[in-house]
């Protein structure tokens, strides 16, 4: 579904992606980790059109979209939810959710519109119960849910998601965690950048590992929670420490 | 039968995407970890950055056994050695062996590659594996061990040596595949018929078969002997032991597990790529390791690539069976005398068993070379002298004819050419000491 081939870019002089090569299948949840500053929002701001990628290929559904406008991509069914939510506090919550509908309003196709909202309402109960409130007021998981309902609204066939779990308590994120699960199940191809490596390989098929721009490691999921080096640097775990002795 | 469908029957396109990004990850790790690596870019003035795609391959520098065996034991090691579960050595065949290890990754990633050259020639988890295979520092033993097991199949360990025991065995365990060398396969066969065992008396119907080269005649004689089908895998522990091609039951040619090993085959003079079909010195770069990873190993194994797809349906490239080593060539007399060739010739001479020993020993100034030969069950027992006279006087023309260089031939009594650890000693050089 997405393919991407030796991809650099970066702000003003500072190069921060080094010839970075990842895929995504259909169906796939598939997981970048890092730290912070390891290039993980900048490869999904790349991937979107917000950032320009300087060399390298992005392909969606075999389509080269590196040299495209961000709505362009939105258009072709790339969705991002962006890191920090970045909703309108000021608006209502189905305000915000419909402006996730731009795309189909644009393809004259207005009435899906309706549908649509009332599947993201059944997906997502609580922004119905919430739907008149200003988004500003939702607490830090139900601003993320909403983030993800709108981009949902353009009918992605892949939603990029960068740090979900960003400032939420543990029960929380597993709501979110059990949503993007949903989503797949419901036929989404997810692309999930997460500083919080557990949570994410917990769901993911596959995962690759971002150091400074260049990817490390790549993996099936299984693979990289028993790597020991991604233990050490990404789950926090030190199994000598851990009294294996 | 496949064990990983997706992987091994994977399309051209999706494999080389996969290649590319696992070739670029191994070689940010080993810039990074291994100072050996770091050094050599370096010099050569390259950087991982730089590699953007398959075809960039040449550009990175090769590795032999010597860098291996002069970073002895862990200096190419690119973890540190808690995170090592397993440590293997090469045998000693050259100065110093080589030592590799492996993460806990590292073992559940071979034994899958293994898996899925087992299914290949045949096996299945119903199977009864005899693993003949000295367990030990060679990953023979281990390698095929970890593979049949994670197969499901039920594994002997039985190891190599005590023939008749092991035939024993592999009687009453009902054995139903025999993994070993070849040459350890013939010793089988050999005991068998001297025991007086009918083969309908086994239940044997599969053989994997690898760590040294051998003939197609050979394996027919396998195949005949034991009523089994005989595949031929290959793997070296460099890389990482057995599980880096095997034949499917077609046996046209060793599949490459592609999406865990990069292969080039290349011209070892002028270094550069010889074309499809075309034999040259087999290089390897491994995709996944984590503790061992190797850019650019050259194998010293002269093989090609075969062109066209397989009946079997996997798309992994395939390789011939070995041809030979490019360090393996006997200079006599000034010639170059390849054991390989020898072994071919005396193969071609019906009515021999293709057991044999080239012993080259220099006289004054002379090299002199005799190729021992296992006499045939029938010659020694109490054939005419005559005769035995006869096949030797045929093997000696055919061979001196064929190679250029004067060749003495002697026939000598079965057992005498016992396998040194499980693999054939062919050639002993006696002019090195």
């Amino acid at each position: 579904m997405l393919r991407i081939k030796n991809v650099e870019s970066g702000y003003g002089r500072l190069k921060v992606l080094k010839k970075v090569t990842m895929h995504i299948r259909a169906g796939e949840i598939v997981t970048i980790i890092g730290a912070n500053g390891a290039g993980k929002t900048t490869l999904l701001g790349t991937v979107s059109g917000l950032i320009p990628a300087r060399s390298g290929e992005i392909l969606f559904d075999m389509k080269e979209i590196g040299k495209l406008p961000p709505e362009k991509i939105v258009f072709l069914g790339c969705s991002l939810v962006p890191e920090g939510r970045q909703l309108f506090a000021p608006m209502t919550v189905k305000e915000n959710i419909l402006l996730g509908a731009y795309p189909q309003y644009r393809k004259k196709r207005g009435d899906q519109v309706r549908e649509d909202l009332e599947r993201i309402y059944m997906l997502f109960p609580r922004l119905r119960e919430r739907e008149r409130q200003l988004a500003g007021t939702l607490s830090g998981g139900e601003q993320q849910m909403l983030a993800i309902a709108r981009a949902l609204m353009a009918r992605p066939k892949l939603v990029m998601m960068d740090e979900p779990s960003m400032g939420l308590a543990p029960l929380i994120i597993r709501d979110i965690f059990s949503i993007v699960v949903k989503l797949r199940g419901e036929g989404s191809t997810v692309l999930l950048v997460e500083q919080n490596a557990k949570a994410a390989l917990g769901i993911a098929d596959r995962g690759y590992v971002l150091e400074t721009g260049r990817i490390i490691m790549a993996g099936t999921a299984e693979d990289l929670l028993s790597n020991r080096e991604v233990q050490r640097a990404y789950l926090g775990r030190d199994l000598d420490a851990e009294g294996t002795m | 039968m496949y064990w990983e469908p997706d992987k091994e029957c994977m399309n051209r396109e999706e494999l080389e995407q996969l290649q590319l990004e696992r070739l670029q990850s191994t070689l940010n790790r080993v810039y990074a970890h291994v100072p050996f690596y770091r050094k050599k870019f370096d010099e050569l003035g390259i950087s991982p950055e730089e590699i953007g795609s398959l075809s960039d391959l040449p550009r990175l520098p090769f590795t032999t056994k010597e860098d291996v065996s002069g970073n002895y034991p862990y200096g190419l090691f690119a973890v540190p050695l808690r995170e090592v579960v397993r440590i293997h050595a090469s045998s000693g065949s050259t100065e110093t062996s080589s030592v590799v290890g492996y993460t806990r990754n590292d073992i559940a990633m071979w034994s899958k590659l293994v898996a899925r050259i087992l299914v290949a020639g045949g096996v299945t988890k119903d199977d009864v594996v005899q693993v003949s295979f000295r367990y030990g520092l060679f990953t023979g033993g281990f390698g095929l061990h970890y593979g049949a097991e994670r197969l499901g199949a039920s594994v002997i360990p039985a190891s190599s040596g005590n023939t008749v025991r092991q035939i024993q065995i592999m009687k009453d365990f009902k054995t139903t595949a025999l993994v070993s060398t070849p040459s350890y396969a013939m010793l089988v066969a050999d005991t068998i018929r001297e025991l007086g065992i009918p083969v309908s008396a086994l239940s044997l119907k599969y053989g994997l078969f690898g760590g040294e080269p051998w003939s197609e005649k050979m394996r027919r004689e396998i195949q005949d002997a034991l009523g089994i089908i005989a595949t031929d895998n290959y793997g070296l522990s460099e890389v990482i032991g057995p599980g880096v091609s095997g034949e499917c039951l077609e046996r046209n040619g060793l599949h490459i597990n592609e999406d865990h090993f990069l292969v080039e085959v290349i011209d070892s003079k002028t270094f550069q790529p010889v074309p499809p079909g075309e034999t040259g010195e087999l290089v390897i770069t491994t995709l996944t390791k984590e503790a061992f990873p190797m850019v650019r190993y050259r194998t010293r194994d002269l093989t090609s690539l075969k062109a066209g797809d397989c009946p079997c349906g996997r798309t992994g490239r395939r390789m011939s069976r070995l041809t030979g080593r490019t360090d393996e060539m006997l200079i006599i007399r000034g010639m170059k005398v390849s054991p390989t060739k020898i072994e071919s010739l005396l193969f071609e001479i019906e009515g021999q068993e293709p057991n044999y020993r080239i012993v080259i020993d220099r006289k004054g100034a002379m090299d002199e070379v005799t190729v021992l030969v296992e006499a045939a069950a029938e010659a020694s027992f109490g054939q005419e002298r005559r005769h035995v006279g006869r096949t030797v006087e045929t093997i000696r023309k055919r061979l001196t004819h064929e190679l250029g260089v004067t060749v003495d031939v002697k026939l000598v009594e079965k057992k005498v050419l016992e396998p040194v650890d499980g693999k054939a000693m062919r050639v002993v050089d006696l002019r090195k000491l």
